[in-house]
């Protein structure tokens, strides 16, 4: 067989590969070596400008990247500690087993944009429901207004949406777990909680590092939920990295500076996950 | 012929005896305009079904609905219907109408043929566009339209945008309770000082705090002060604006508002913009519940659903107020932006303490068509249609649809009376609230049309939401706002900033 047979072979996914990975991937980095914006249309060259202005004179991006990470960090817990908690209840025999894992499942396959719509209109401070019932109490809390209340509104309104992925994941992961080492804790009489934290979350544990990675990717690209429920408001209390590039990108026309904002972004969180990762590795399998 | 002078005459009879419903065929198949039929011109029902545009197809990038987005579709509907068009409609959240234009327009794509969006986006647009042609320009329709909007929608003499819709910011206000003899006496006795159409900033602060937070139409809910877009969007900078003017606008010192024109500094955190921004900080207090996260359909479901005693912007919430299934129909008032006690002066340095007021023409939404389209003829047929009089007689009476007047016949009284059932006094006090400030006032603002316009905005949007969030203090936020307004005049050019700026400075100095 000719050798370059097997190139023939590989050259459709190369070619797919290119265009739709490295093709724009390559260019991001030439936009972001332009001034490209509304009223300089071109890819002129700039060289670094863009990068220097983004490290000596943008505190307004590191706040957002810091409140992200507050943001992605909180809600990517409490995904997790629900989501497992709801796994574990419905993946022993239980009555309408079936029904609880598809209503866990629901609010996922829900469309992010639609929901969060929904959601506004629920948490509207003066004409949405929940302040009615609130009102019977005599409170009127500020759901979208207060700068703590509103990041609070963001991670529930991300928890609720997402919480059934990490669900389905943990799900398939205890599903597939063996049974012998649950047969020797009951058997040495290891009690439930005895039997969970030595015996399922140690096993759970490479499951639970994917769940959780898969989930901080999509968590730090936080957006849509932002954009309809606070535009990153009160003030910039809930305006994350994502939203901050689009601003300058989309809102603002400054193209070329965006993608520079984009390619450090995109930079910074593999930095930031691989850590994150070998982090994980180490305090739930090595540590166990 | 002999029917059709029935028709008209059964018209014509029923609007002198009744003021209701004109009938004609148009009017039954298209209900829209069942107040006024079909009227007579170069882009009218009749006009529009002689052409025959079968098999050519036009794309429309819009608003969302209902704001323009719902017009959009309705004439959208109706011109397919008359013409063979096949009308494609997209809608698109204002935030991200520019962007949606602007990409397709520099890299030379034309996926829309016509693009609605903001009147002050013309200096970046102008180059993508299709000037309207003469025929359009000259034509009867077009020549009802007031000087200031032909000039809104032109650019060094050429019109490039077609004109559909005209603004302006100007105070609405609970006419039932601010002519209430009742509520003047409660109002007396409490503060000492008389109930009226706020004449200043301070006084309508003073009267939306003594009627926030309390039931005072007896309606069973609680009912607040203001409503306004303070939501931290692309809108609310032109909120800020128009509270700034009174302060920051000095006929005495021409030359610029936003800018100093000789040295191209911006004058955003000069004491005037302070002072406004101070007041709107203080306003946060008398907003209903998460006001400051209202955008402008907030505003206009507020104050036309009877929550708040004041409100101020577009005319949308005004409209909505006067709709027949308004709960406070004949119950809203309109008068000019409030005025300020004093007036900085950014030549003297110091405070000129006199009464000062200046109306703020935010100008709003227009329509335009892509030069890269290939349907220029069918494009501006229907941007023709959709303002042709009778659409826009029916248009402008929908609060929702963000359609207000822009032409000379708009500032008829009657037109609102017959047509729309408001009250004469009401009427005369919206139109001549709207003619002062359109053709007689001599202290006007008009907004920023300069390159990169959404940046300065965005950057205004942004420090005084920091402001009204209380990261910042008033001063800080605006600091920081000149401060990246210098960097913006710095990466664009001070000179092109300053070509395009000086046009807008040149209307206000005229004045």
């Amino acid at each position: 067989m000719n050798f370059r047979h097997k190139y023939m072979f590989l050259l459709p996914g190369l070619l797919v590969l290119l265009g739709i990975l490295i093709f724009p991937i390559g260019f991001t980095v030439r936009l972001s070596l332009s001034s490209w914006d509304s009223f300089y249309p071109g890819l002129d060259f700039i060289g670094i400008e863009n990068y220097i202005r983004l490290f000596t004179d943008d505190l307004r991006f590191w706040e957002a990247f810091g409140r992200l990470s507050l943001l992605s960090l909180t809600t990517v817990f409490l995904q997790y500690v629900i989501g497992f908690a709801l796994a574990l209840m419905v993946w022993k025999d239980i009555v309408f087993q079936r029904f609880f894992r598809v209503l866990f499942l629901i609010p996922m396959m829900t469309t992010p944009v639609v929901m969060t719509v929904i959601w506004r209109t629920f948490f509207h401070e003066s004409l949405g429901p929940l302040n009615d019932f609130f009102n019977l109490f005599g409170m009127t809390p500020l759901w979208l207004s207060s700068e703590l209340l509103a990041k609070f509104t963001v991670v529930l309104v991300e928890v609720w949406q997402w919480t059934p992925f990490m669900f389905l994941l943990l799900l398939a992961g205890l599903l597939s777990l063996p049974k012998e080492p649950f047969l020797a804790a009951s058997i040495d009489g290891a009690g439930p909680i005895r039997t969970f934290v030595y015996v399922t979350f140690p096993l759970m544990a490479p499951i639970s590092i994917g769940a959780i990675i898969i989930r901080l990717i999509e968590a730090s690209k936080i957006m849509d939920t932002v954009y309809v429920l606070t535009s990153g408001g009160p003030g910039t209390a809930t305006e994350t990295s994502s939203f901050y590039i689009f601003i300058k990108g989309l809102r603002e026309f400054q193209f070329g500076y965006s993608a520079a904002l984009s390619l450090t972004y995109l930079i910074i969180m593999i930095i930031s996950f691989t850590i994150i990762a070998k982090i994980l590795v180490k305090l739930m399998v090595r540590g166990n | 012929m002999k029917k059709r002078t029935n028709i008209s005459l059964l018209a014509m009879g029923a609007v002198l005896l009744a003021g209701t419903a004109q009938a004609d065929k148009w009017s039954d198949m298209f209900p829209h305009i069942k107040n006024s039929g079909d009227i007579p011109g170069e882009c009218s029902y009749a006009s529009m079904s002689k052409k025959d545009y079968s098999g050519r197809k036009l794309t429309i990038n819009t608003h969302a609905v209902p704001v323009m987005g719902e017009p959009t579709a309705l004439h959208a509907e109706q011109f397919a219907k008359l013409t063979g068009a096949e009308v494609n409609v997209i809608h698109t959240p204002a935030g991200d109408l520019y962007s949606k234009a602007m990409v397709p327009f520099q890299t030379g794509q034309a996926p829309y043929d016509i693009v609605f969006g903001f009147s002050q986006w013309i200096s970046d647009w102008k180059q993508y566009l299709e000037p309207v042609p003469a025929k359009y320009v000259n034509m009867k329709q077009m020549q009802d339209v007031t000087q200031s909007h032909i000039d809104v929608n032109s650019w060094d003499g050429t019109m490039y945008q077609f004109p559909i819709d005209g603004d302006r910011h100007y105070l609405k206000y609970r006419k039932d309770v601010i002519d209430n003899p009742e509520m003047q006496a409660k109002y007396k006795a409490e503060t000492g000082k008389e109930l009226r159409v706020p004449q200043t900033w301070k006084e309508y602060g003073e009267i939306a705090t003594f009627f926030n937070g309390w039931d005072w139409d007896n309606d069973g809910e609680l009912e607040y002060g203001s409503a306004e877009v303070m939501a931290k969007d692309n809108l609310m900078f032109a909120a800020f604006f128009s509270r700034s003017v009174a302060y920051a606008k000095n006929p005495r010192t021409p030359g610029g508002f936003f800018f100093d024109l000789e040295t191209m500094e911006p004058l955003i955190n000069g004491p005037g913009f302070v002072e406004a921004l101070t007041d709107w900080v203080e306003a946060t207090k008398y907003v209903p519940p998460g006001g400051i996260n209202f955008t402008l359909g907030d505003e206009t479901m507020s104050f036309g659903g009877g929550q708040t005693l004041f409100s101020y912007s577009w005319d949308d919430a005004f409209v909505a107020a006067m709709e027949d299934d308004s709960l406070i129909k004949n119950k809203v008032g309109a008068a000019p932006l409030p005025g300020a006690e004093k007036v900085w002066n950014r030549v003297t340095g110091e405070w000129d303490n006199e009464y000062n007021q200046a109306p703020y023409i935010v100008w709003g939404w227009t329509s335009a068509v892509a030069k890269k389209s290939k349907n220029h003829d069918v494009a501006f047929d229907y941007l023709c249609f959709f303002s042709n009089d009778a659409n826009h007689q029916a248009d402008i009476a929908i609060g929702r649809f963000g359609v207000n007047p822009f032409r000379k016949s708009d500032f008829d009284p009657d037109l609102y009376v017959k047509n729309q059932g408001w009250d004469a006094e009401i009427a005369n006090e919206y139109s001549d609230t709207l003619l002062d400030m359109e053709e007689k006032s001599t202290n006007r603002v008009f907004p920023l049309r300069t390159p990169g316009v959404a940046q300065f905005t965005s950057a205004v949007a942004t420090g005084t939401s920091k402001a009204l969030a209380g990261q910042l203090s008033p001063q800080e936020a605006l600091d920081e706002v000149a401060a990246e307004w210098t960097k913006i005049v710095k990466r664009i050019g001070a000179d092109t900033i300053r070509e395009a700026y000086a046009i807008g400075v040149a209307l206000e100095d005229a004045e």
